[in-house]
């Protein structure tokens, strides 16, 4: 649905040079919730400002639903009819909501259909439309100045979908919000991302918005995508930094020689509890479970459990083997490399 | 000199202030508007971003800021003429007024409209709005407030100039006072215009706070004057102002 390839963005000012984004290639699947993450800096916000052209790369290509944007015509302060009519179909959601203080809420909602050329009850029925999904019908008439900044941020995505737009972009849409607000505000962005098949690209500096929204998720450092992919996917891979921060299990400090540290990993319907009694029972060992959690991860229950089990690595080929019988994801930690777990 | 003698001399001469103030007004809105949006629109950043422009117009500004009004008055004489057919009169000092007031409501305007959030800009732009569309829907109406404001000094600005183009053959209350108060010592009935004029001056401020307050919902107005409102409102009428007030 979206795909970038090869995202450069340089920016000049004052003779100094700032690559924000070096070749970035992203791919954003249809109908899914497509979570960046990484540090301040990072270049998120220019990457999803390049999406729809509010930020002109320097180079590389942006397609949404199958429209080079980045071959229409017009530069960075005016586009031109092509990319208008493109970024009609591509709603936006903002950090600090942007709406307008001189219009009522139902006025603000119906800005992008004035601007798509609905006439006024056409307009007015819509609005209504939208609001009731958001849950906002009995502030119709109110000012942005009078709601909460989880009802601004409600009436923004009202706004965001006016235009029945494919795709909705979302730049910390969450972070000026409290924890209880953010939850209630990504739950609705995950129930219009089911109701109306949306695909979502979302921009966050929490994990936990990741985890509780995101289908796929990417890792930004440094202007690249340093990681990206299927939450599920990055779970099941061990080396893979983004399931680390998502699912952390504390640090792995040190091993004793002799003795063998598993980091089993299970997903979906692998049961959660049997495995380590069953795994006990067999092979009459000693199990020591050093950590454990529990998560819902992409609307799919997703656990990790360390475990140490008596004797080296070479001695416990067998029961590591009955593990992965089970469906179970293993891996191995080996403390003799320093740092393995990090 | 009796109170009626003043009446007399003071109808036609507010009459004439009020003309001159006013046309003047009505051709710095028609000129510096657009022109203050301008200065917004093509500077660095800007929707219509162009350096050239931008600099001449700044130019035209700043010179026409820095010309003192009593100059502006002779130096536009030939202008005048050409425009009213005249040089001495109430319209004929609306023109220099119109001139000296274009570039300094301009300004204001530059600054009202610099304060509107870039991001509302932003979200338009991502709504595949026109820059005309941007202009028209989000940068004029959320500064409306500010511009009001501004419109409202620079009508009192208008009034105080307006004295000094009646000296120099416009008429008016600022022209009133000088012949009489200053020529022939009517001491007292200058003081009667002045406090007219303060009078004045005080009506308009009040009526321009008043409807840059009613014009603003960003909430930090939401004081005395807001209780005001709601308490003097009859029932229900509050819950539909804001739509018939747009
Ligand atoms: N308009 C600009 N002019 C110059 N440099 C810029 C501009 N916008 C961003 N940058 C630079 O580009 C880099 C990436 O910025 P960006 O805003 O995309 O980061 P971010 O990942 O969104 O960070 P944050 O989490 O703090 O929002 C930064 O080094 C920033 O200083
Ligand atoms: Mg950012």
């Amino acid at each position: 649905m979206i795909t970038t390839k090869g995202l450069t963005k340089v920016y000049r000012s004052r003779g100094r040079e700032v690559t924000a984004l070096h070749g970035v290639d992203l791919h954003v699947r249809e109908g899914e919730v497509f979570g960046v993450v990484g540090t301040s800096g990072a270049g998120k916000s220019t990457l999803i400002r390049c999406v729809n052209l509010l930020e002109r790369p320097t180079s590389g290509t942006v397609t949404v639903d199958g429209v080079e944007l980045t071959a229409l015509p017009g530069d960075e302060q005016r586009a031109g009819r092509e990319l208008r009519e493109a970024r009609r179909r591509i709603g936006m959601v903002f950090q600090h909501f942007n709406l307008l203080a001189s219009r009522t809420v139902q006025q603000n909602v119906e800005l992008p259909l004035e601007i798509i050329g609905l006439d006024r009850t056409q307009r007015r029925r819509k609005a209504a439309e939208l609001l009731d999904l958001v849950g906002l019908a009995d502030k119709a008439r109110s000012y942005p100045s009078q709601l909460s900044g989880g009802q601004k941020q409600r009436v923004g995505i009202a706004r965001a979908l006016a235009g029945d737009p494919k795709v909705l972009l979302s730049d910390e849409a969450t972070s000026a919000l409290d924890p209880e607000t953010t939850r209630s505000v990504l739950k609705l962005l995950r129930d219009l991302n089911r109701q109306l098949g949306l695909t979502v690209l979302l921009i966050t500096h929490e994990m936990d918005v990741i985890k509780t929204v995101c289908d796929s998720a990417a890792l930004m450092r440094g202007g690249r995508v340093v990681e990206s992919g299927a939450l599920t996917d990055l779970l099941a891979d061990n080396s893979s930094r983004l399931a680390r921060d998502l699912f952390p299990l504390g640090d792995f400090a040190s091993g004793h020689p002799g003795r063998t540290v598993l980091e089993i990993t299970f997903q979906g319907d692998t049961p959660a509890q049997p495995f380590v009694s069953q795994l006990a029972r067999t092979y009459q060992i000693d199990i020591n479970i050093l950590g454990a959690a529990v998560e819902t991860i992409a609307g799919r229950m997703v656990g990790r459990m360390r475990v140490e089990l008596p004797g080296a690595h070479a001695d416990n080929v067998v029961p590591i083997g009955y593990l992965r019988e089970q469906g179970l994801q293993v891996d191995v930690l080996d403390f003799d490399a320093n740092g393995a777990a990090a | 000199m009796t109170w009626d003698q003043m009446q007399q001399l003071m109808w036609p001469a507010t009459w004439e202030t009020l003309g001159m103030v006013g046309i003047a007004t009505l051709a710095t809105l028609a000129v510096g508007l657009p022109l203050g949006l301008l200065l917004v629109l093509t500077d660095k950043g800007g929707l219509l971003q162009n350096p050239a422009v931008a600099r001449v117009l700044g130019v035209v500004v700043n010179v026409g800021r820095s010309v003192p009004f009593v100059i502006l008055i002779v130096a536009l004489i030939p202008f005048t003429r050409w425009v009213t057919g005249t040089s001495l009169g109430w319209q004929a000092a609306s023109v220099p007024l119109a001139v000296g007031a274009i570039p300094f409501f301009a300004r204001l305007v530059e600054t009202s409209v610099r304060e509107v959030e870039p991001g509302l800009v932003e979200a338009l732009q991502a709504m595949g709005a026109s820059t005309a569309t941007i202009v028209r829907k989000t940068l004029l109406p959320e500064a409306l407030p500010a511009l009001i404001a501004s419109l409202t000094t620079t009508v009192i600005a208008l009034i105080g100039y307006s004295a000094m183009a009646g000296t120099v053959g416009g008429g008016g209350l600022g022209n009133l006072a000088i012949t009489y108060g200053y020529q022939r010592f009517e001491t007292g009935f200058m003081w009667v215009i002045v406090a007219e004029l303060v009078i004045i001056v005080t009506a308009l401020q009040l009526l321009g706070d008043l409807t840059a307050r009613r014009l603003s919902h960003r909430g930090e107005h939401a004081g005395p004057l807001a209780l005001l409102r709601t308490a003097t409102a009859k029932p229900g009428a509050r819950d539909q102002d804001p739509v018939s007030s747009h």
